[in-house]
């Protein structure tokens, strides 16, 4: 993807550096350098333990780190209330079990942040969270509750939910690892509009095809550590360190 | 290798319709033969219920309908009654004792009447979302009005309660804007102070201005004062419980430790010991002279009980929120107020309904323990002046009957409240 790889810009997003986290007296993860730039789309490999959702869950403050600095969008993450809540509406997030609200509907799930955190007006909220239910392609389940969607609308709701606070990073932590395999297509569909419109994403899946397509950057992550890093085709087709061998031809395999 | 003659390919080339359920399995007939006569025994099991059900019934309608309600003490009873037969007369001679207790002034019934009436027009709003909303300036002035009814008096003390609440509302949201929100608490717990100090000289000084024949607490009796017990008490503990639910989860360790201190504590002991402390004990810690009313007392009391009780049942439904919800509101930047109050507390509230409502159902009728420490309540009521008078003494059926279905009434109801609840708030359709 050569024009993708153009709209990344000089400008650093988000920057790790020497970032280390215990839990307990377990070394989740060790000496963590990262930084991202503007418009970059990251996909996060590795198998499972290795620290590469604890990694993510480390930028908008859901772990804490415990070493080392971690700075977005130039605020400093520090244990500063107000560091944190700003830093946490710059950054959506996607999770896994999608957790949506089951006791609000649809738009009221997408219009609550930006009512309460950004001080919107409900009408102008509830019209940007129709923009985005409509851009997620399911604007007709707006007054249905979380519980009568499909897995796959869930999480294209959660994706617009996080989007209706004008997120200038999004994160995704395995956001179709819990979908039926028919509907893996429509959030990776809306990940891949997402990311042709210059998003800034840190994505952690197991989708290698959607790797090969949109990430300009993936990262192997094993035991806490970052152990290789490279532009899709090189990472695919010419894997330097033994492990990352390994769990290509594991998951690449059949 | 032997080669099977059967193909295994096999394509559908039209879709089976639905189709109604065969005719054997509708109707009166049926419904009787799978509920009440699928098997012998269970066909046994009908028929010695049905039998059961007749005893009971034909035991207890001649009682009920051959009772009298005229006669004016047990004896006449005796004497008008041919065969069984209920002497109610005692509802009908000693009623307002019951419902109001001895001492209550009579002409006064209506007050206590109107209180219980308005309480449903001030339950409303909160109770069904479908009432209008701007009925919830009544449930706020409601407790006010209803204390000045009951207790009678000046207007003016139960409006300078109301100042003091207002006042110390408006210093706290001013105070929260420019000095946060422990100022403003504090703020607001002093400028009701002040208000309600102030407030106190004026109505002392004026016990006349538009008042009502004031009545003593310990004119209080009856199931009015079981009323007044059950309702201000849920009304309290639920806030209350829900408060050292979220302490006793706070990351801030003192107020965490507080709050479990002080619901083991409650937990532990049973709720007569408390009423006791609250009779007696409390007197030795207070000033001598000081005049601090019993029923506050007993409140107090009860509300901790309950308050200890509900917390733990709420604690439950906080625990069975998945974390991706706590999680869910933090990345979307709430603050923790927001995300307790709209994400949070919802839920758990919701999960908890069942036992809250078991709580609110035994607070309810503990309120009769208060007859333990000599409070004329409906069970203090009958016990004491009641059955002890020559009239009435051995009138155990009717009025002991006639207490349960009170309380009946109002427990069931509560519990069909909830489960209505329960419905209303079901949005996860599993």
């Amino acid at each position: 993807m050569a024009e993708a790889q153009m709209q990344v810009s000089d400008e650093v997003a988000i920057s790790i550096q020497n970032m280390n986290k215990w839990y307990g007296s377990f070394h989740v993860l060790r000496d963590i350098d990262l930084t991202v730039y503007r418009g970059e789309r990251i996909v996060i490999a590795g198998p499972s333990g290795s620290g590469k959702s604890t990694l993510i869950r480390c930028i908008n403050a859901l772990e804490e780190h415990q070493k080392g600095s971690i700075t977005v969008d130039g605020t400093l993450l520090s244990s500063d209330i107000k560091n944190i809540d700003t830093i946490r509406s710059e950054v959506g997030m996607c999770f896994q079990h999608f957790n949506l609200f089951p006791h609000l509907t649809i738009l009221e799930n997408c219009t609550l942040a930006p009512i309460w955190v950004r001080k919107t007006p409900q009408k102008e909220a509830e019209e940007t969270a129709m923009h985005f239910l409509e851009k997620v392609k399911i604007p007709e389940q707006a007054d249905k509750y979380p519980g009568q969607l499909s897995g796959g609308q869930q999480q294209r709701v959660a994706i617009a939910r996080s989007l209706c606070m004008r997120p200038r990073i999004m994160l995704f932590d395995e956001p179709t690892s819990a979908l039926d395999p028919e509907m893996i297509s429509e959030v990776l569909d809306t990940m891949v509009q997402l990311a042709e419109e210059g998003m800034t994403m840190i994505c952690v899946t197991h989708e290698m095809g959607f790797a090969r397509k949109v990430a300009n950057r993936v990262i192997f992550m094993d035991a806490g550590q970052i152990v290789e890093q490279n532009e899709p085709e090189e990472f695919f087709e010419n894997p330097q360190n033994e492990r990352t061998k390994l769990f290509l031809s594991q998951i690449l395999g059949h | 290798m032997p080669s099977r003659d059967t193909n295994v390919a096999f394509v559908r080339t039209e879709f089976i319709e639905p189709s109604p359920p065969p005719s054997s399995t509708q109707g009166p007939v049926a419904w009787m033969r799978e509920n009440l006569f699928s098997s012998i025994p269970y066909s046994i099991l009908t028929l010695l219920s049905i039998y059961f059900i007749y005893t009971l019934l034909a035991g207890l309608l001649p009682w009920l309908f051959g009772g009298v309600w005229d006669t004016s003490s047990i004896r006449e009873c005796r004497e008008v009654i041919e065969g069984t037969g209920g002497c109610f007369s005692v509802l009908s001679e000693r009623w307002n004792q019951l419902l109001f207790g001895i001492s209550y002034p009579q002409n006064a019934y209506w007050r206590p009447a109107l209180a219980f009436v308005l309480l449903f027009v001030a339950a409303a709003p909160v109770m069904f979302p479908a009432v209008p909303r701007q009925l919830l300036v009544f449930t706020g002035l409601y407790p006010f009005l209803a204390f000045w009814l009951i207790w009678g008096g000046t207007i003016l003390a139960p409006m300078v309660g109301l100042l003091g609440f207002v006042a110390g509302y408006m210093a706290f949201v001013q105070l929260e804007k420019t000095n946060g929100f422990a100022a403003g608490f504090f703020g607001g717990i002093v400028a009701a102070l002040i208000v309600w100090l102030l407030g106190g000289f004026i109505s002392g000084a004026m016990p006349h201005f538009i008042a009502l024949e004031a009545v003593a607490s310990r004119n209080m009796g009856g199931f009015m004062l079981n009323m007044i017990l059950g309702t201000v008490c849920v009304s309290l503990s639920l806030p209350l419980g829900i408060a050292l639910a979220l302490g006793r989860q706070s990351d801030l360790l003192i107020i965490k430790w507080i709050c479990v201190v002080f619901i083991e504590f409650i937990r532990g002991v049973p709720l007569i010991t408390l009423l006791f402390v609250a009779n007696v004990v409390l007197a030795y810690f207070l000033p001598p002279g000081t005049n601090f009313d019993l029923i506050l007392r007993v409140i107090i009391m009860i509300t901790m009980f309950s308050a200890a009780y509900i917390a733990e049942v709420i604690r439950g439904g906080l625990a069975a929120l998945p974390r991706g919800q706590y999680e869910a509101a933090d990345s979307l930047g709430l603050d923790y107020a927001q995300s307790m109050r709209l994400i949070i507390l919802p839920q758990a509230l919701k999960i908890s309904i069942p036992g809250i409502v078991n709580v609110a159902v035994g607070l309810f009728k503990d309120t009769t323990l208060v007859s333990v420490i000599s409070m004329f309540d409906l069970v203090g009521m009958i016990r004491g002046p009641i059955l002890a008078s020559t009239e009435w003494n051995g009138v155990y059926w009717e009025l002991w009957g006639f207490a349960s279905l009170l309380f009946f009434v109002v427990c069931y109801g509560i519990s069909q409240y909830s489960q209505w609840l329960e419905r209303q708030l079901a949005t996860d359709h599993r």
